[in-house]
């Protein structure tokens, strides 16, 4: 049996290539985030005061939806064409295919989604102390997105619309996240020290990276028996 | 029972004190759903024995 | 660990269908009986509150959703988990015939609030720790059904479920803690649900009552859609076929 980081480095590998091919698929979440992000000024009003309070909690609700949004792509060719049977069988755990995964889809996701948030403090006129903590936030936090979005895909795997389905099952899971990142932006903000909410998002990061992997390995051994 | 609640009449009793929309809306809302839950129940399972008499006949 | 024999003789589908048909009965009286008492010391012996008048009655059942609707989530996760590691179907059916009812506790719970809030506090809603984290709740009892139900191979849907329902558990506890740190951070959150009005005994006894209705209650129910769960899949099983119920 092949051995598990030899599986893992060669997921990886593989995902990070068959994206390369497809750069368009990978940019789209992130063109998901700036063009949703923009609506909602259109929507609320373009009053300046308003929109730099609310900016926090808005590009981190579009960064949630565009990550969640982007997972199931990372497993649907898979399915099809077999290989994720080939890599369980070669792995004999599911766990490394997890761990790639998840990794996969963050370095394809969601730290183009953090490169791309400071470009959205600019639009809604955000101070540059304020991008940076977002920005940091950010870093700390898709990471547990992909992490939990990566369950809720293994979860609904081969299903009908798995993709609405997975935001359903994920979105409560990731509230944590999104009050600790956007909470940090919104007391700096306020004047008041972030180090709290950064030290509960770091906490929260790791302890997303011990316990979900195996999670989804046992989801992947469930969908695919 | 000592210190017990005396409503003065019916209409006082549905009222109240002022609050009744909300004090009935609550637990209106709250009998009809014990109501259909079980209902819901009983019927799947009616039907579920109906396909199996189905099967049998 | 020797696990009692008698623990595992329900396990089988038509021991439980036969225990559940002699049961159920006997639970209905209790709960009905139960909640005619509680309804009688809410309304005629406990007294009217100082401050909220007879709003705060609403209590009586609210209370009492609140904890059905966690206590019902913990039981399916634990019903289901069982019936994933030790492949014990009628634990998983089980854990599946209580997430209809836990979510209607949940909605009630969400329900009576607004309309407890509404007289009391002047809004239909209030983003506290406490009714924020039910509604989350609601969503994960939502997403549960939403997964069993969308997933045909029905193996498969319960062993998704059961792994689902106990990384939901793990979560509220997360989800809560952060919920409260986001609620006393935030200005103007000064209202919240958990100031309920000093509880007088008549009516924690009220409410101790009609928690032990909605519980037997809860029984009766999901003793029955269990029965139907069975009935569903043990379709073409002789003692099903022989059985009166």
């Amino acid at each position: 049996m092949t051995s598990a980081t030899t599986v893992f480095g060669a997921i990886l590998a593989r995902d990070l290539r068959l994206a390369a091919r497809r750069r368009v698929e990978v940019l789209l979440p992130v063109a998901f985030f700036v063009v949703s992000a923009s609506l909602f000024p259109l929507g609320i009003g373009p009053e300046p005061q308003t929109l730099r309070q609310i900016a926090p909690g808005l590009v981190w609700v579009c960064a949630l939806l565009a990550t969640l949004m982007s997972v199931p792509t990372l497993y649907a060719t898979d399915l099809d064409d077999g290989s994720l049977d080939q890599s369980l069988l070669a792995a004999g755990s599911a766990l490394p295919v997890a761990c790639a995964k998840a990794l996969a889809h963050w370095l394809l996701t969601g730290l183009p989604l953090t490169i791309a948030a400071p470009l959205l403090g600019l639009l809604f006129d955000v101070e540059p102390r304020s991008v940076l903590a977002l920005a940091a936030s950010l870093l700390l936090g898709t990471p547990v997105l992909s992490l939990l979005g990566n369950l809720g895909a293994a979860l609904t795997l081969g299903v009908r619309s798995g993709g609405v389905l997975l935001i359903l099952l994920v979105v409560p899971l990731c509230v944590p996240a999104l009050i600790f990142g956007s909470g940090a932006v919104v007391a700096l903000d306020s004047g008041l020290s972030a180090r709290g909410h950064f030290s509960l998002l770091a906490a929260l990061l790791i302890l997303t990276t011990l316990l979900a992997p195996p999670a989804t390995a046992a989801a992947l051994r469930i969908a695919t028996d | 029972m000592s210190g017990a609640t005396q409503w003065a009449n019916a209409a006082d009793f549905f009222a109240m004190g002022g609050y009744g929309f909300y004090v009935w809306g609550a637990y209106a809302v709250t009998a009809a759903c014990m109501l259909i839950d079980p209902l819901l129940a009983a019927r799947r399972h009616r039907r579920a024995r109906a396909a199996i008499d189905e099967d049998d006949a | 660990m020797r696990l009692s024999p008698h623990l595992f003789a329900f396990a089988s589908p038509a021991r439980f269908y036969a225990l559940a048909s002699r049961v159920t009965p006997g639970l209905w009286i209790v709960s009905i009986v139960l909640a005619l008492i509680a309804l009688y010391v809410g309304f005629f012996v406990a007294p009217t509150d100082a401050t909220q008048g007879d709003a705060y009655r609403i209590v009586f059942i609210h209370v009492p959703a609140a904890w059905m609707s966690m206590v019902l989530y913990l039981a399916m996760a634990a019903w289901a988990a069982i019936g994933w590691g030790l492949n014990a179907r009628l634990a998983s059916m089980f854990a599946r015939a209580i997430a209809p009812t836990g979510a209607m506790f949940t909605f009630l719970a969400l329900w009576t609030g607004a309309l407890w809030g509404r007289p009391t506090w002047g809004t239909w809603w209030v983003w506290d720790a406490r009714l924020t984290s039910e509604l989350i709740l609601l969503f994960l009892y939502l997403g549960y059904l939403a997964l069993v139900e969308s997933i045909d191979d029905v193996r498969r849907a319960d062993r998704a479920g059961a792994l689902l329902a106990v990384v939901g558990s793990v979560n509220v506890p997360i989800i809560y803690f952060s919920v409260k740190w986001w609620n006393t951070l935030h200005q103007g959150a000064s209202i919240t649900m958990s100031a309920a009005p000093t509880m007088a005994q008549t009516m924690l006894v009220a409410m101790g009552l009609m928690t032990l209705a909605f519980w037997a209650y809860a029984f009766a129910v999901v003793f029955k859609r269990t029965q139907a769960i069975v009935a569903e899949r043990e379709r073409h099983a002789r003692w099903l076929s022989a059985s009166p119920a």
